[in-house]
């Protein structure tokens, strides 16, 4: 359904006068998604998750300039194709409820959603109100605006505002952190439920916990690359490529909680080979000369040339 | 020893009690993990231990002394959101440097860059921010530490760097730790057993 291939973004800053500075902030990025599945982004902040999303809706800065394909249905994504999809056929669901308008009750919020993709106002009041009792929303909840919300029903009306929508595809952007394990067992479950109607979703998250609860498939990213597309499986199976991903893993406070030591590159200057070659292990001369391509090993993509040891 | 006795407390008056009747103790050097679900006034125990908020009934005493209400607070509380503690119109260079110059080697092993110093908070992301604001309480002036979801919003690998770098301080020196977090595991490998409901 959503195929991104070699997909780059670079920012043009002005730096002091009129010298201008190049940031490159996605190298190289690939994803795909299919109908009826659950991709996790996992990574990093800075990372270049939340900007993927942004290069998805059509939503980046004009500094910005974007270079590489992404298929939508078959068909390229261009500004104006992603401005007539966003929020009908592609739809967001926001991080908080920041997002939302803060002087409009929830209520009228959610159903105005329905009326930008077509409906008449009673059809989509009823829409509104069905979709709020399937996520347990009491009656009342319509009438509150965003700040009387708690968390776990905030999270609710987020999501609710991306299934008034007939959008194929769903983003769902950082929805856990902060939440008690009780509500994002619940956020997740929502989430695996649209796609079990044939919707794709994308979840972004630095949360490889939450992440492998829900998703069929995990990309990883690092420094504005996909190192690793795996399987969910192949994390407890010990069946990951890429040495980021692999020390990813033995981070978590259940397995080693053993971290590598460094940072991500600085988007100013990236090297000119591997962008994890100053904290990797394995790393090599030939590592250092040039980025790896992306190669299928073991039934999963990764970008590194020892992954096949 | 930082000592909390009998302490209540409620925002209002008319409101309900968020904190009833606790009584709790850290001792120089020791990490105790708190748990409980979203509303049951962690947050609120810790901003009482810190001296953010005052008990309604009960005190708070360090060392047998009430904490001070001026200068440098020996029980630092460290956030999940960094936004709202640092000031959004200082450098970072002069937020790290509000109560204390830290070591360059803390800001090394954070993993600050030299590059940030002169950014503003919003040039940075959560998690770099996040750095600073444990770097700005890593100096020898802090006695005991309240992490109120300190890394909930990291991922694994820098919430690990972060805590292999906080514990390392706590060690030397002697530094009391209460650690408030909904991650389990992550309760499980700081603390050693030492985990009190709320």
């Amino acid at each position: 359904m959503l195929t991104i291939s070699n997909l780059s973004v670079t920012f043009t800053q002005y730096d002091q006068g009129l010298r201008r500075k190049q940031l490159t902030v996605i190298t190289d990025l690939d994803l795909t998604v299919q109908p009826g599945e659950v991709v996790a982004v996992v990574g990093a902040s800075g990372s270049g998750k939340s900007l993927l999303a942004h290069a998805i809706l059509g939503i980046l800065p004009d500094n910005a300039q974007v270079s590489g394909t992404m298929e939508f249905h078959g068909e390229r994504l261009t500004p104006k194709r992603c401005k007539a999809l966003r929020g009908k056929d592609i739809a967001l669901i926001p991080q908080s409820i920041g997002y939302l308008d803060p002087l409009m009750t929830v209520g009228r919020q959610v159903q105005r959603v329905g009326q930008l993709n077509g409906l008449s106002a009673p059809a989509a009041r009823r829409l509104r109100d069905r979709t709020f009792t399937r996520y347990d929303l009491p009656p009342t909840a319509s009438r509150h605006y965003p700040f009387q919300l708690s968390g776990g029903m905030a999270r609710r009306v987020l999501v609710s505002t991306a299934v008034m929508t007939q959008a194929h595809l769903l983003i769902a952007d950082e929805p856990t952190p902060g939440l008690h394990p009780d509500v994002v067992t619940e956020t997740l479950n929502h989430l695996r439920e649209l796609a079990q109607e044939g919707r794709g979703v994308i979840l972004i998250t630095h949360d490889i916990e939450a992440a492998l609860q829900v998703a069929d498939r995990v990309a990883v990213f690092y420094a504005g690359t996909t190192v690793e597309i795996a399987d969910v499986q192949d994390f407890a199976g010990g069946n990951l490529r890429h040495p980021y991903t692999q020390a990813l893993w033995r981070s978590l406070p259940q397995n080693d909680f053993v971290p590598v030591p460094g940072n991500q590159p600085s988007p100013e200057n990236l090297p000119r080979g591997c962008l994890y070659g100053d904290r990797c292990s394995w790393v090599t001369e030939a590592c250092r000369e040039a980025r790896p391509p992306s190669q299928f090993i073991r039934q999963g993509w990764v970008r590194c040339i020892h992954a096949e040891r | 020893m930082l000592n909390g006795e009998g302490l209540w407390f409620r925002y209002g008056a008319k409101l309900p009690w968020v904190v009833r009747d606790r009584t709790l103790s850290i001792a120089p050097g020791e990490v105790i993990g708190l748990m409980a679900p979203s509303g049951h006034g962690k947050t609120t125990l810790g901003k009482l231990l810190a001296g953010y908020l005052t008990p309604t009934q009960g005190q708070i005493t360090l060392d047998d002394q009430l904490l001070p209400s001026q200068g440098y607070c020996p029980v630092q509380l460290v956030f999940q959101n960094p936004e709202l503690s640092v000031n959004p119109r200082w450098r970072i260079d002069q937020i790290l440097r509000e109560g204390y110059v830290p070591r360059p080697h803390y800001l090394k092993a954070l993993g600050i860059h030299p590059g940030w110093m002169t950014r503003y908070p919003h040039e940075l992301s959560g998690g770099e921010l996040q750095r600073v604001a444990i770097a700005r309480i890593l100096n020898p002036n802090t006695r005991y530490l309240i992490a109120d979801e300190m890394t909930a919003m990291l991922d694994a690998n820098t919430q690990a760097l972060i805590w292999q770098v906080v514990l390392d301080f706590a060690r030397d020196h002697n530094m009391g730790l209460m650690v408030i977090s909904h991650d389990k595991s992550l309760l499980g490998q700081l603390c050693q057993g030492q985990v009190i409901p709320c």
